[in-house]
């Protein structure tokens, strides 16, 4: 393929930035790299809007695999169209797209602009994290599909799947409460530090005038405090008391870390307001806002996630949204019924298990179930939910509900009810047990020694040890390493759910990898040309004849052949399922298939094998190997250094010889039905192993949810990929052992940053115990340890991936 | 007690403080905090501009 440099200097496509292989099209003195290209080029052009190139050079969405006729012709039907809208009045009707190929500012320009180019949209709003795009139209002027018509043809595509239906009224209201304490915290915080500075310089309480002052700040501060301590530590409070009555029920034995944030932040409320109304010295109020301001900054970055990417995805946003039922035109996949007959075009998925009608059906399950080769169906066999149809349109018999079939079954297991979030990481927990115990522990033991000693202090020591034990330094410093490790990894392309995840990945001591579409690559294969020569001339008539088919080796074998172009004619195509192509091209008489359809017994039959015939002369043979990952075999040594890894495969054991050196015999399964992988995993679970599982496809859907990490795969990151843990993106595959690696990293310096801020612990108790600690040395230094451990751990994190090359 | 005028500068202070931070509940719930960054690119943009002549 390097030759293509060599014949020609590459020119590139003005709109999308690929490099022009297959044809040029020019127009207006620029080169395009494809019709569709070109037409996006025209239509902005049209409308004045070629600010678009401006903005970002090349910045268009390449639109080679873009076939759209009929592709949305589900849009034009009411009841359709009904379950899409957000709002329809007379006049006017609003939707929501998601639009995964938005990517850069010209994306965000030209979509806003998208009101210039049609008539009949009102306005056009993006949000560009989340890639969606608000669309208010005039339906008396243009419909639905018209928009999304236009939207696709400029490379816009809005993605409809069986979830758009749904619209989950996805709320913010989480976040915006989140924020809401920010602002009042904050806001309480600077002005309590503002009223206590007069305290501070001390004020000659003698004189009459300056008292009055010093009682008119206490009280203030109080009030200001109190919004702060039941609004803003609510979650705090409340947590530590649900986690409490769990323990005293007996159904969990952990404490959360709720519990010693809480007990800090009572033990300085009550010792503060004891010191403002009976003492009426200054207490401990801006320390108290200090520290809930800090601790909901930091719960606020843990809430940080890719907003436009969805882990949580079931097979509802896999299936389409429409399908052509007979003689009833488009229905939502999800009001099926059982006994109705549905068309099913080239390429598109089957959306419940049903039976053929037609005479045969090429069935792509690789998705699926893994399988690699497509599956032929005759009729009457059952297909089902889930495979893709290849080749002529088919009709079928719906024998099940969406929800209810073979492969939707799976998303009813019990792994899916559960809340995965909910496992929080042993270590987390570990430490507020014994924070918490040491916490109350000095605290007793300082309230015993001065009851002896000087009874006096007996209530100044305890609070002052229960009020500077607060774990803050140490909630800190986790969320702002992790969060730093996050953003860091996911510039790498290497996309957590959260920060839990990361803890959760340096615990993982097996990982157990699917095969077809992981460490194969889906899609294509590796093809070679042996047993003979193929003349330029005989190339181009085979990529005539292989483009004709749409047999996924005959695919494979024309994208191979992608740079001869196929302007020859083809006449007499014949497609015998299973066994090979004939027909005419450029005169000439070929045949392309295996040894029986070209009667050549003396040539071994082999899967992946396409014998090459012209003019009843043997030419040779191309053959057709998964292709496996760059880099698969170096990644799966350096992984098994330090993890037992295990193949859990859909496909057959063709390919057990190659990856022999790299797994032990027990552990390479193949043939496995998705519920298989699910129980393997879970039965190393038992074992007390903790996996990691690496897939892509929907039959991998349940290990990925059962195992510890589930890490989905994808060559498209914006693409469907199941329910997960991480995202991967494909091309990082080989990088894998750099992010588990990078992981443990980030999870070492939480602990380096916990040991530095237990340093600061032991100082403060020290003051406290000797009862020191006076509200202003609390003022100073309980930010201070904060914002040290914080900055240390930010610092850090992004130090170490400097060091590890990930910056 | 002319310093008395403290209180009622302090007061002052916090009420139009309190006013901001009711303008900063009404952003939050507006939802003008859910999307931080389109705006940051959309400000960049010229408003109308002729289209240009074609090249």
């Amino acid at each position: 393929m390097n030759t293509i440099a060599e014949e020609k200097v590459l020119i590139k496509c003005y709109h999308c930035d690929s490099i022009c292989e297959e044809e040029i099209i020019t127009h207006d003195d620029k080169p395009f790299c494809c019709v569709g290209c070109k037409t996006v080029y025209e239509i902005l052009q049209e409308n004045g809007l070629c600010t678009y190139y401006d903005l970002n050079e090349n910045a268009g969405v390449s639109l080679k695999a873009g076939h759209l006729a009929g592709k949305y012709e589900f849009l034009a039907d009411p009841q359709i169209e009904k379950q899409l809208l957000d709002f329809k009045s007379e006049n006017q009707a609003r939707v929501t797209f998601f639009i995964p190929s938005v990517h850069c500012s010209s994306c965000v320009w030209l979509l806003e602009n998208f009101n210039k180019i049609k008539a009949g949209v009102l306005t056009a709003r993006l949000n560009f994290i989340k890639k969606e795009l608000f669309v208010s139209y005039d339906p008396s002027r243009v419909s639905l599909k018209e928009i999304v018509e236009l939207l696709a043809t400029l490379g816009y595509a809005p993605l409809f799947n069986l979830e758009s239906a749904d619209k989950p009224q996805k709320s913010n209201k989480e976040q915006h409460r989140l924020l809401l304490r920010i602002g009042v915290t904050g806001f309480c915080f600077g002005n309590i530090m503002l009223l206590s500075f007069p305290e501070y310089f001390k004020l000659d309480l003698q004189n009459a005038i300056d008292a009055s002052y010093q009682k008119f700040f206490l009280y203030l501060n109080f009030l200001l405090a109190l919004p702060v301590f039941f609004f803003g530590a609510s979650d705090y409070l409340k947590g530590a008391f649900i986690s409490l009555k769990e323990n005293w029920k007996g159904t969990t034995r952990v404490l959360s870390v709720d519990i010693p944030i809480a007990m800090g932040i009572s033990a300085l409320f009550i010792r503060s307001t004891y010191e403002t109304f009976v003492n009426h010295t200054s207490g401990y109020w801006d320390s108290l806002t200090g520290l809930v301001l800090f601790l909901l900054v930091g719960k606020w970055l843990q809430q940080v996630t890719y907003g436009y990417l969805s882990f949580e995805h079931d097979y509802k946003s896999y299936f389409p949204l429409a399908v052509r039922v007979k003689e009833q035109g488009f229905k939502n996949v999800a009001e099926l019924q059982p006994s109705e007959v549905i068309e099913i075009h080239h390429q598109e998925l089957i959306p419940a298990d049903s039976l053929l009608l037609s005479e045969e059906a090429l069935i792509d399950y690789s998705f699926v179930t893994g399988e690699s080769a497509p599956v032929e169906a005759r009729r009457g066999d059952r297909i089902f939910a889930g495979g893709r149809q290849l080749g002529s349109k088919i009709d079928l018999r719906v024998e099940k509900q969406v929800s209810r079939s073979y492969l939707t079954e799976l998303w009813n297991n019990e792994t899916f009810r559960k809340d995965k979030a909910s496992r929080t990481s042993d270590f987390a927990n570990l430490f507020s047990r014994y924070f918490t115990y040491a916490a109350i522990g000095i605290a007793a033991l300082t309230g015993l020694y001065w009851h002896f000693h000087n009874p006096d202090l007996v209530w100044v020591t305890v609070t002052a040890v229960l009020m500077v034990a607060c774990p803050c330094a140490l909630t800190l410093a986790m969320p702002f390493a992790m969060n730093a490790a996050m953003s860091l990894l996911g510039k790498n392309r290497f996309f957590v759910k959260n920060q839990n995840v990361i803890q959760l990945l340096t615990e993982v001591n097996a990982i157990a990898f699917d095969k077809t579409g992981t460490l194969t690559e889906g899609k294509s294969g590796n093809v070679k040309f042996t047993d003979g020569e193929l003349s330029e001339e005989d190339k181009r008539l085979v990529k005539a004849v292989t483009s004709s088919s749409v047999h996924p080796l005959s695919r494979l074998i024309a994208a191979h052949l992608g740079k001869y172009a196929s302007e020859v004619a083809v006449s007499r195509f014949k497609e015998i399922k299973g066994e090979g192509i004939e027909a005419v091209a450029g005169g000439r008489h070929i045949r392309l298939g295996n040894s029986v359809f070209l009667d050549m017994p003396h040539v071994p039959k082999e899967s992946g094998q396409v014998l090459v015939e012209i003019d009843g002369e043997y030419k040779g043979r191309f053959s057709v190997k998964s292709k496996f990952r760059n880099g698969w075999e170096a990644v799966l040594k350096k992984l098994s250094r330090r993890h037992i890894l295990a193949l859990i495969s859909g496909d057959n054991s063709r390919d057990r010889k190659m990856l022999a050196p790299y797994f032990l015999e027990k552990n390479m399964h193949f043939d496995l039905k998705p519920q298989d992988k699910l129980n393997f995993i879970k039965n190393n679970q038992e074992a007390g192993t903790k996996v990691l599982m690496i897939g892509d496809g929907l039959n991998d859907a349940g290990a990925l949810r059962q195992a510890h990490v589930g890490v989905a795969l994808s060559e498209d990151i914006n693409a469907f990929s199941p329910a997960c843990d991480v995202i991967l993106d494909a091309r990082e595959f080989n990088r894998i052992d750099e992010f588990i690696g990078f992981s443990r990293t980030a999870m070492n310096i939480v602990v380096a940053a916990f040991a530095l801020s237990v340093l600061y612990n032991i100082v403060g108790i020290s003051l406290a115990v000797s009862g020191h600690l006076s509200p202003l040395y609390a003022a100073v230094f309980m930010p201070l340890s904060s914002i040290s451990v914080v900055l240390f751990a930010t610092g850090c994190t992004y130090l170490f991936a400097k060091l590890k090359n990930l910056i | 007690m002319t310093m008395g005028v403290i209180i009622l500068l302090v007061i002052l202070a916090l009420v139009i403080a309190g006013g901001f931070l009711v303008s900063f509940f009404w952003a939050t719930k507006e939802g003008q905090f859910d999307d931080t960054y389109t705006p940051s690119v959309r400000i960049l943009f010229d408003d109308e501009q002729p289209s240009p002549p074609a090249e």
